[in-house]
């Protein structure tokens, strides 16, 4: 759970310290660093060498299963810090064009829900890289909470991005991953109200998704003002990191975005990369992606 | 049921008058003195709810404020009771269809004509509900979902009287089938956009309303055409439609003296059927049947039966009966009607078929293409091919009772009362392709061969 303080948290708070000797994470907050949340240990490492983290997108099974886990290997060897796996849909409402189109063909190849267990596994079982996935409810309420957590932790994920899923309607979710110390990812958008970021915030583990624009996912030549403005409304309503998605595909943008936020999401653009150049451009764009989150030269 | 869930986070009031009876009976329900009527969500037992993207929360709270307030305005309420007296011609009729009955064992049944009003469906009954909300948050545009059309057409009408923008999300391959419905809506002054994404069907019109609501939703109201949805769409919805459940119950007993045995109605999203059940909700001699769409058969997986072979499921924003496949996946709907064919429910019904109050079941579509012919040519009355659903188990429904009449009765005794949701224009190029009416080589028996959703 996240505290509730105006201030922004750093890594050098003293009540927030990861020790990278041993890569073990002391500090007195539960369900976060300390509680074993593979989503905050990841961004806290990029913060501790004095960056904001990278986060990639891929849906499962496109164009096939182990397309996705050489692609997320390769985001992982080339500087993402964090990785997202999307479960194609039938319903995928938050996504623009571009995501609708690689999932309707992970579907038509045959992709089946528990191969997502596959891919996570594929993925953490080469690298050291934090797995989430991003779901749409639905098939996770089909094969049921509980189970569906239990494979997921088995698998080695991290734990869940759920665009449409709110706090308000989560409570089988938050027992499960309070349970099993999956990190649950929600968002917030440039609409949220002031009472609903406090609950939101108070109900995220890991990490919480910014929305920086109103609308669908999708590559914008400008991500606008309203990102810093969520990113600040989640800081001061106690978030110790908030990561912004949503029409992020440049590394100018991923520059912009880390000088506020604690991490930077970018699912379109690999997703087009994939398309268009097999494994080799989602490892180019991503290598270009992560020079907008150098590491501090001093 | 026993895959149940209930959402949390929730004031307790809210949710209290579900939650007081859980899972019990009708029985247990009108025993305890609890009303079934003006259910306010956001949950009906474990249906209901807002599984939506977070961005969309603060435009459904915005609704739901703006709709409290306007209910217990009196402006409000007569302006939609001046509407619906002096545009859309309120009140209907309530017809007695003798010849029909004597297909349905003898019983009396009553058509609540629907069909009568302005755009020629209940439709209109919740557009201009949905507008004058719409106005009264200062939006300037609003977007709505059609499958066939007619809330469509409903939809455009309303903002033309309103002075408002629309655009209407259909299905590419229903735009071309629907040419003449989609030129009214151009007549009308919307624009209509082919969805031409996943499967092309009712169900992606709405995904690309929801994706266009994300993106505009400062000056943009999402007229949704169903008492389905996030709340508080299946209680407002429901709230525009319980007028036809009023009128029907006061005029039953003033034509007959009594309440009628049963009610029925069609089923795809719900919204007639849940505005005429709800007048009777708490009269508990009065049975309700929803009819839904069973397509080639409920056997061969292609139809539309939700709540006879569905599982609860979350889809558009509301947890309810869902046709899906093991992974969860939406499941392609299939129904000679379009009106029904959705692979979801709303949510209130989901309830009611749980606690037993209403009974669902479905209708192929030979069975209502039969029933179809037959009130056009024993009543002079050509239905929509959705209310042939609902004509169809009348028949049944009709035989049933007349079966099982106790000493001394007759089926004369015994009254049915249908939805007669909307007229058949629509679906006349349908009916005459079905039934083999066109001439070769005519451009509208092209049309009738390509496809179901004419």
């Amino acid at each position: 759970m996240t505290r509730h303080s105006t201030d922004r948290p750093t890594a050098q708070m003293t009540d927030h310290v990861i020790d990278h000797a041993t890569d073990a994470p002391v500090g007195r907050h539960a369900g976060t660093v300390a509680d074993g949340s593979k989503a905050a240990a990841a961004i806290e490492k990029a913060r501790s060498e004095g960056r904001a983290a990278l986060i990639g997108y891929l849906p499962a099974g496109f164009p096939d299963v182990q397309a996705t886990i050489d692609a997320g290997i390769a985001m992982a060897e080339n500087g993402m810090d964090l990785i997202e796996i999307g479960i194609p849909y039938s319903d995928p409402v938050m996504d623009g064009q571009v995501i609708q189109e690689a999932t309707v063909e992970a579907l038509a190849n045959g992709f089946t829900v528990p191969q997502i267990f596959d891919v996570v596994e594929g993925i953490t079982r080469s690298t050291d890289a934090a797995v989430l996935v991003m779901t749409y409810w639905n098939p996770v309420m089909r094969m049921g909470v509980r189970n569906f957590a239990e494979r997921l932790k088995a698998a080695g994920g991290a734990g869940l991005i759920t665009p449409d899923l709110i706090p308000d309607e989560a409570a089988e979710w938050l027992e499960a991953s309070e349970e099993l110390g999956l990190d649950r990812v929600f968002l917030v958008a440039p609409s949220t109200s002031p009472q609903r970021m406090q609950n939101t915030v108070d109900a995220s583990r890991g990490f919480v998704y910014a929305v920086s624009v109103m609308g669908v996912t999708g590559a914008r030549s400008s991500v606008g003002t309203a990102a810093r403005a969520v990113v600040d409304a989640a800081h001061g309503a106690g978030a110790e990191r908030v990561c912004v998605g949503l029409g992020v595909s440049s590394s100018a943008q991923v520059r912009e975005i880390g000088a506020y936020a604690d991490g930077v999401i970018v699912g379109t653009a690999l997703v087009a990369a994939l398309r268009d150049g097999g494994v080799a451009a989602v490892a180019d764009l991503t290598r270009e992606l992560s020079t907008g989150t150098p590491k501090a030269s001093s | 049921m026993t895959d149940t869930h209930q959402g949390t986070g929730r004031d307790g009031a809210e949710a209290g008058a579900a939650d007081a009876i859980d899972a019990g009976t009708a029985e247990a329900f009108l025993s305890h003195d609890q009303s079934l009527r003006h259910a306010p969500g956001p949950y009906f037992g474990s249906y209901g709810g807002r599984w939506m993207p977070e961005s969309l929360i603060a435009a459904l709270d915005e609704l739901q404020d703006t709709f409290d307030k306007a209910k217990a305005d009196p402006d409000f309420t007569a302006q939609v009771a001046d509407l619906n007296k002096n545009y859309a011609g309120r009140p209907s009729l309530l017809t007695e269809a003798q010849r029909f009955a004597e297909h349905c064992g003898g019983v009396r049944v009553f058509l609540k004509r629907e069909d009568l009003n302005h755009t020629g469906s209940h439709k209109i009954n919740n557009v201009l509900g949905q507008a004058l909300l719409a106005k009264r948050m200062g939006k300037t545009r609003v977007i709505a979902e059609t499958g066939a059309g007619q809330h469509g057409v409903a939809s455009a009408t309303a903002a033309a009287l309103l002075g408002l923008e629309c655009v209407v999300y259909m299905g590419a391959e229903d735009t071309r089938r629907q040419a003449l419905n989609v030129a009214r809506m151009q007549l009308l002054g919307a624009t209509v956009i082919p969805v031409t994404n996943g499967s092309q069907t009712l169900k992606d019109a709405i995904n690309d309303a929801l994706r266009d609501w994300v993106a505009n939703v400062e000056t943009t109201h999402y007229l949704l055409g169903t008492a389905a949805g996030a709340h508080p769409f299946p209680a407002m919805v429901r709230y525009f439609h319980e007028v036809i459940g009023e009128e029907a119950r006061s005029q039953i007993l003033e034509q007959t003296g009594k309440l009628p045995d049963a009610v029925c109605a069609c089923v795809g999203g719900g919204s007639n059927a849940i505005g005429i059940f709800h007048g009777f909700l708490d009269d508990r001699e009065v049975a309700l049947y929803g009819f839904e769409a069973g397509g080639d058969g409920v056997e061969t997986g292609r139809h539309a039966a939700t709540i006879t072979l569905g599982r609860p499921g979350v889809l558009h924003g509301a947890r309810s009966y869902l046709m899906q496949d093991e992974d969860g996946q939406t499941m392609e709907s299939h129904s000679i009607s379009a009106g029904l064919d959705y692979p979801g429910v709303g949510p209130e019904h989901a309830y009611l078929a749980d606690i037993g109050r209403a009974n669902y079941e479905p209708i192929t579509d030979a069975e209502a293409m039969e029933a179809f012919q037959l009130l056009s040519r024993t009543e002079g009355i050509i239905p929509a091919i959705e209310t042939a659903h609902a004509l169809a188990g009348a028949m049944k429904v009709g035989r049933r009772l007349a079966a099982d009449l106790g000493p001394g009765e007759q089926a004369s005794d015994r009254i049915l009362i249908v939805n007669l949701s909307g007229r058949g224009d629509k679906d006349v190029a349908t009916a005459a392709g079905y039934f083999d009416l066109l001439p070769d080589d005519s451009a509208e028996q092209e049309i009738a061969q390509e496809g179901e959703q004419l």
